[in-house]
């Protein structure tokens, strides 16, 4: 199974055998990898009760949930890593969830669309109208990516949050190539962060 | 192992007890009529403990004896389905307290030989589960593949894991609540009192006379049907419409169909079921607190346990709304325990858990295979 790129790479920074929980896990194809490649104990929480009953289906242990709300009823420590791939965005108070996946998780991976990508901003400056993108595919009124965010504003907000950058690895669009950390901003689609407190 | 006559349809066994009950009382002999299908493979590892609901019986996959009709989960136990007696040795057991075999208020008293009646002492949902367990010990199953249930039977399954933790391997709870809110409990007392004042209750001694307390037993059951519906699905199914009439009657005949429908569930109910039964069974569930029996906090009943969880809730029922499966779900998460919950979209209410939803199935089947 191929997994989108942001996932590859979680996947392959994941320690064996730690225990994850991936949040907005959809279908559980990260979890099941990471289950079946590195005997990690791994916990999902999904808002879409089909993309739930598939990754039971796989055998995986995955709750319906919401990254907003239930992240507090887990214990300190509980995981060595929490995992948010493409969900930060859609979040209400996505700096309390970083604080909640710092507080559950000793480590946390944390991977978004950039807004500041130089297609985004071209198609903004150009058309005058939201962009809309592979990575950010649909409409302003349809998406569910409510706190759109650049990778220079997320190292803002984790500086502003005392929080360490462990790695970051930052992919062009469509291919899994990597940008470096100086152009990142303006020619990354996506970014990928290892975070801990 | 397949002579085993301890194995296969309409079993009965007598287990000399005593069972030291929560409520002080101790109860013995007991007698448990209990099913299996399917057979227990060599390392004794593919068993299944089914667990009925509050109205239901051992009968989950085999012809009721009294209505002659088909077992009561047959969308969830049957050949090619989550629970398939091909693949699983499945046993189901009438709840202690019940009327269809189990020892329960019907029974006859050691001491003089006459109905307990309300005599019986009160039950708790532990005390089925310690049933159930001496059951087991009886047929030399130490571990459980799985413990399954809905309603009633998910109560069951949540206290056999947080009771047994190490003979429970998975536990499927579904449409359940870990404890009875005061809804659930009100509910209960309407049906309780409908019973109660039937002039043929007498006290619950009624079992020599020819007249059953029906009336009151049937008014319970009408007020219990309606919780476990939904009122877009009775909108669905019956909305305004008459019943084989074109006009109302201007009197107190079964004008709706709604009417007409609640009477024949509360009439046919009462062929098959003990009014005494009903209520030490209502008063077992209004008894029912996980937490309680905790130290008052939930996640103690799960702490190091390493049973798996699947919760299941449905939309539309407001009788064990998702809110309880939650409760249960973020207990789980802070005992660590491995957990997977979700809701599922049925017009059915809490009746869902008994009738055709696919996703269901998927889910307790994907999450079975997982364990075995």
């Amino acid at each position: 199974m191929t997994l989108r790129p942001d996932l590859a790479i979680i996947a392959a920074n994941v320690a064996s055998g730690a225990r994850v929980l991936d949040i907005g896990c959809g279908d559980g194809a990260l979890m099941a990898e990471l289950r079946d490649r590195k005997q990690v104990d791994a916990r999902g929480i999904e808002i879409d009760p089909l993309n739930v009953s598939l990754a039971v289906a796989r055998g995986l242990s995955v709750i319906q949930g919401d990254a907003d709300t239930d992240l507090s009823y887990y214990p300190d420590d509980t995981f060595d890593y929490a995992i948010l791939s493409q969900t930060l965005q859609t979040t209400r108070a996505p700096d309390r969830v970083l604080h909640e996946l710092l507080r559950i998780g000793r480590r946390a991976f944390v991977s978004f669309p950039n807004f500041a990508y130089w297609r985004v901003r071209w198609s903004l400056l150009w058309s005058g109208h939201m962009p809309v993108t592979a990575a950010l595919p649909v409409s302003w009124y349809e998406t569910e990516n409510i706190h759109q965010l650049t990778i220079n504003d997320f190292r803002t907000f984790v500086a502003d949050h005392g929080v360490v950058v462990e790695n970051a690895w930052f992919l062009s669009g469509g291919s899994a190539r990597r940008i470096g950390p100086a152009n990142a901003n303006w020619r990354a689609e996506h970014a990928v962060f290892l975070l801990r407190r | 192992m397949t002579n085993d006559q301890r194995f296969g349809l309409a079993r009965s066994i007598t287990l000399p007890g005593p069972l030291r009950l929560d409520g002080g009382a101790q109860l013995g002999p007991i007698d448990i009529a209990y099913e299996t299908y399917g057979t227990l493979n060599a390392d004794r590892s593919n068993a299944i403990l089914i667990c009925h609901a509050l109205t239901g019986d051992q009968f989950v996959a085999s012809t009721h004896p009294r209505t002659g009709k088909p077992g009561w989960w047959p969308r969830m136990v049957a050949a090619g389905k989550p629970i398939d007696p091909e693949r699983h040795f499945i046993i189901c057991a009438n709840v202690l307290g019940g009327c269809m075999g189990s020892t329960g208020p019907g029974s006859a008293d050691p001491i003089n030989g006459l109905p307990y009646a309300m005599h019986f002492p009160v039950i708790t949902i532990r005390d089925m589960v310690r049933a159930q367990a001496m059951l087991l010990d009886h047929l030399q199953i130490a571990t459980l593949a799985a413990v399954v249930g809905g309603s009633m039977g998910g109560m069951q399954v949540l206290e056999w894991a947080a009771t047994y933790p190490a003979r429970v391997r998975s536990a499927v709870a579904i449409a359940t609540a870990a404890r009875h809110s005061a809804q659930n409990i009100a509910f209960h007392e309407v049906g309780r009192q409908a019973i109660m004042a039937d002039p043929n209750w007498r006290n619950g001694n009624y079992y020599a006379d020819n007249a059953m307390p029906s009336a009151g037993l049937a008014v319970a059951r009408m007020a219990a049907h309606i919780t476990y519906l939904s009122e877009a699905g009775l909108t669905e199914k019956f909305g305004r419409r008459l019943q084989a009439r074109d006009a109302v009657s201007f009197g107190f005949d079964a004008d709706f169909q709604v009417e007409s429908y609640l009477r024949h569930q509360g009439i046919s109910f009462v062929d098959r079921f003990d009014a005494n039964s009903y209520l030490y069974i209502t008063r077992a569930m209004d008894y029912f607190d996980l937490a309680e029996e905790h130290g008052g906090r939930l996640a103690n009943a799960f702490v190091g346990s390493d049973t798996r969880f699947c919760l299941i809730s449905f939309d539309s029922d407001w009788l064990y709304p998702t809110s309880e499966s939650r409760e249960i779900v973020h207990a789980l998460n802070a005992a660590g325990a491995a957990v997977s919950f979700v809701e599922l979209s049925s017009p059915f209410g809490h009746d869902a858990f008994l009738l055709d939803v696919p996703e269901m199935n998927r889910v307790v089947d994907g999450f079975l295979r997982a364990g075995l």
